[in-house]
């Protein structure tokens, strides 16, 4: 008996789909990649929204908390009074911490989102899915104006996360409801 | 050949099923406020893309070449995939998906297994082969959790509980998790947080479905909006993704259109709150063992009518179904499968691909042919084409019938204009029958239009007459 796979691919030869015409991709590749907007989109969606000229000024607020901030955060935004948690981290300690504080690879103007990709000033993806807030650094350039740049931007074998907002759902009358599973609270820090 | 568990054993024909559900005032209730909400907002999360339409072309395209490459995409994303540590799996039906995954969960010592939502493991019956076979599934997501809970079925693509207003929920809530919490949707959520929370932090095995994957990449894409994708897909040492053949985009770019078109026709949302992109397996970050599972079920024999195969570029984003009047009135399970509202329509009958199976074959014909999903739809998939072209196999497949020699009867009529007028004046008699303007119950062979739908009384006077009376 033939395998799964050469039976599956085999139906498919036999469906002789005849070739599709070429993709056009007529639609806008490029879009304004304003600070304005991107904080406009960002807030939008609920999460709060701060343009500042410097981190550690701004940075004062966590004081008395007890913050994830991964490894290769710029030692300046390790300000003093705040309790810094450095991996590694367990679980268990990464769901007490009272919040995350990362940088970011890409950020969207458009859609109001911001793209981690592991990189630096980011961690692993479970540093920013269970504290329940996260601060997140974007600096002017790391703006994108619309979702094609973004993608162009982006190396897709990096482990991804997209967000857009804190945490909601729109599973109770399809009406969004923010605060759910991931960080209840998304603090954009714009840096211009 | 086991049956295709895409549609519920022993569901009725969509006419018996929505007479059924028409009398459920509280039912069309809170599908009339659910629906009527996202509709407006869709609405307007589009007009804001002067270039939606070029998306929408540029979506179509992508997926009709992917259709037209399905075999040699998936070489290269099992490829790609495999070069990046991911294990890939092929089912050709269901029951062989259900016990690759069984199978998969025991080699860990799964006793219990976290899922994201997946419209491809509902599809497959996964959770009740899992719990056959000693394998507890939990659902994560919020409608999900409230169908699970509720020992329901699901009535929408993406909100599965979107039958149940918010007092039902805390109702379900409170009787299965044991704890006081009041109606109000952010208590709701913050109960299901609570609930689920240590499930995430303790389970080793997820499982999810997949909206795309990347051929070129070996990315796999999951766009959610709670956070409990990201637990799933982040936190457990094993991940096993289940995903139907189709949902394959050939390069990263393609993705630049479809995570625009998605979110807007879904949620009505610029962007949903997460979307995850993840290639195999990444050493100190996440599942440490990947599982891809490629599932056909239905699709290969999909592919193979040249009309009905543009069901096959449906991204799940259920738009179609909220701007449906049939759906509106009758609900999703009504349908009888997974797949409701009009892509169940079209989808489902192909899945199942048996026109002497009376449940799926009443689908196509459950539509007004309004054309409203089409308009909306993100890929341009004609579903009204679509069911008119399985409305004939199945009235092909059942030989001449009632219904039949009245349709026969009616294109005889409409084909003449004189004919059309004469019928159209007998028709008048009909008045007599008319309750509330409408007619409920024609003589035969009229009866076998009427015993699903009424028929609006026609006027004393034809538009025809009038016309000619009157400005002729």
């Amino acid at each position: 008996m033939a395998s799964a796979r050469e039976e599956i691919l085999a139906r498919i030869k036999a469906a002789r789909v005849p070739p599709a015409a070429p993709v056009v991709r007529g639609y806008n590749r490029q879009g304004p990649s304003s600070v304005e907007l991107f904080a406009e989109r960002v807030a939008d969606y609920r999460a709060i929204v701060h343009t500042v000229s410097g981190v550690p000024e701004f940075l004062t607020s966590l004081r008395g908390k007890r913050i994830v901030a991964p490894a290769d955060v710029p030692a300046e935004w390790l300000v003093d009074g705040v309790t810094w948690l450095h991996e590694p981290l367990s679980i268990e300690e990464l769901d007490q911490a009272d919040g995350v504080l990362t940088g970011c690879a890409v950020a969207i103007a458009d859609t109001g989102t911001i793209v981690l990709d592991g990189g630096e000033a980011q961690g692993r993806r479970a540093l920013t899915l269970l504290p329940d807030y996260h601060l997140c650094v974007v600096r002017a350039d790391q703006i994108a104006g619309s979702v094609p740049e973004a993608l162009a931007r982006l190396e897709p074998t990096r482990p991804l996360t997209f967000i857009s907002g804190p945490s909601a759902t729109s599973d109770i009358e399809l009406n969004r409801v923010e605060g759910v599973h991931g960080p209840r609270t998304l603090e954009v820090l714009i840096v211009t | 050949m086991a049956r295709n568990p895409v549609t519920w054993l022993g569901s009725p024909t969509f006419p018996k099923a929505a007479h059924k559900a028409l009398a459920d005032t509280q039912l069309r209730q809170n599908l009339r406020k659910a629906t009527g909400t996202i509709r407006a907002r869709r609405a307007a999360a589009v007009a804001e893309m002067t270039d939606w339409e070029m998306l929408r072309v540029a979506g179509e395209q992508i997926k009709d070449d992917v259709l037209a490459r399905l075999d040699t995409l998936l070489v290269q994303l099992e490829e790609s995939v495999t070069a990046r540590g991911g294990v890939v799996h092929w089912a050709r039906d269901a029951e062989e998906a259900n016990r690759i995954v069984l199978d998969l969960c025991r080699a860990q010592n799964a006793a219990e297994v976290v899922k994201v939502k997946s419209m491809a493991t509902a599809e497959i019956g996964l959770n009740e082969a899992l719990e056959a076979g000693g394998v507890h599934a939990i659902e994560t997501d919020l409608a999900e959790l409230i169908v699970q809970l509720g020992d329901d079925r699901p009535s929408h693509i993406l909100v599965p509980a979107i039958h149940r207003n918010r007092s039902e929920i805390r109702e379900i809530f409170q009787r299965r998790m044991g704890v006081e919490v009041s109606d109000e949707p952010a208590d709701l959520a913050e109960a299901a947080r609570v609930y689920l929370r240590e499930k995430f932090l303790t389970t080793k095995v997820a499982i999810s479905g997949a909206n795309f994957a990347v051929a070129d990449t070996g990315s796999i894409v999951v766009l959610e909006s709670e956070g409990n994708g990201r637990m799933c897909l982040t936190l457990p040492e094993t991940l096993i993704t289940v995903m139907g053949i189709e949902k394959l985009v050939p390069t990263w770019q393609d993705l630049e259109v479809f995570l625009q078109l998605l979110p807007r026709s879904s949620t009505a949302e610029r962007m949903n709150p997460y979307t995850s992109v993840w290639t195999g397996v990444t050493p100190g970050d996440g599942p440490q063992q990947f599982h891809l599972v490629l599932i056909d079920n239905g699709r290969t024999q999909t592919l193979e009518d040249s009309i009905g195969r543009q069901a096959l570029r449906c991204i799940r984003c259920s738009a179609c179904l909220n701007v449906c009047p049939v759906y509106e009135r009758t609900g999703g399970q009504s349908y009888g499968s997974v797949y409701p509202g009009p892509i169940g329509a079209i989808l489902t009958p192909q899945l199942v691909g048996d026109m002497h199976d009376k449940q799926a074959a009443s689908l196509p014909f459950a539509s007004s042919l309004c054309g409203a999903c089409f308009e909306v739809c993100p890929v341009r998939i004609d579903i009204p084409s679509v069911l008119t072209h399985l409305r004939a196999e199945v009235v092909e497949a059942k030989g001449r019938t009632a219904e039949s020699v009245a349709m026969s009867a009616a294109a005889w009529i409409f084909a003449s204009a004189s004919r059309y007028e004469k019928a159209q004046k007998a028709g008048s008699l009909a008045r007599f029958l008319a309750k509330d303007g409408k007619i409920t119950s024609l003589p035969w062979p009229g009866s076998k239009w009427t015993s699903s739908r009424d028929v609006p009384a026609p006027p004393q006077e034809s538009f025809r007459t009038w016309w000619r009376k009157n400005r002729g």
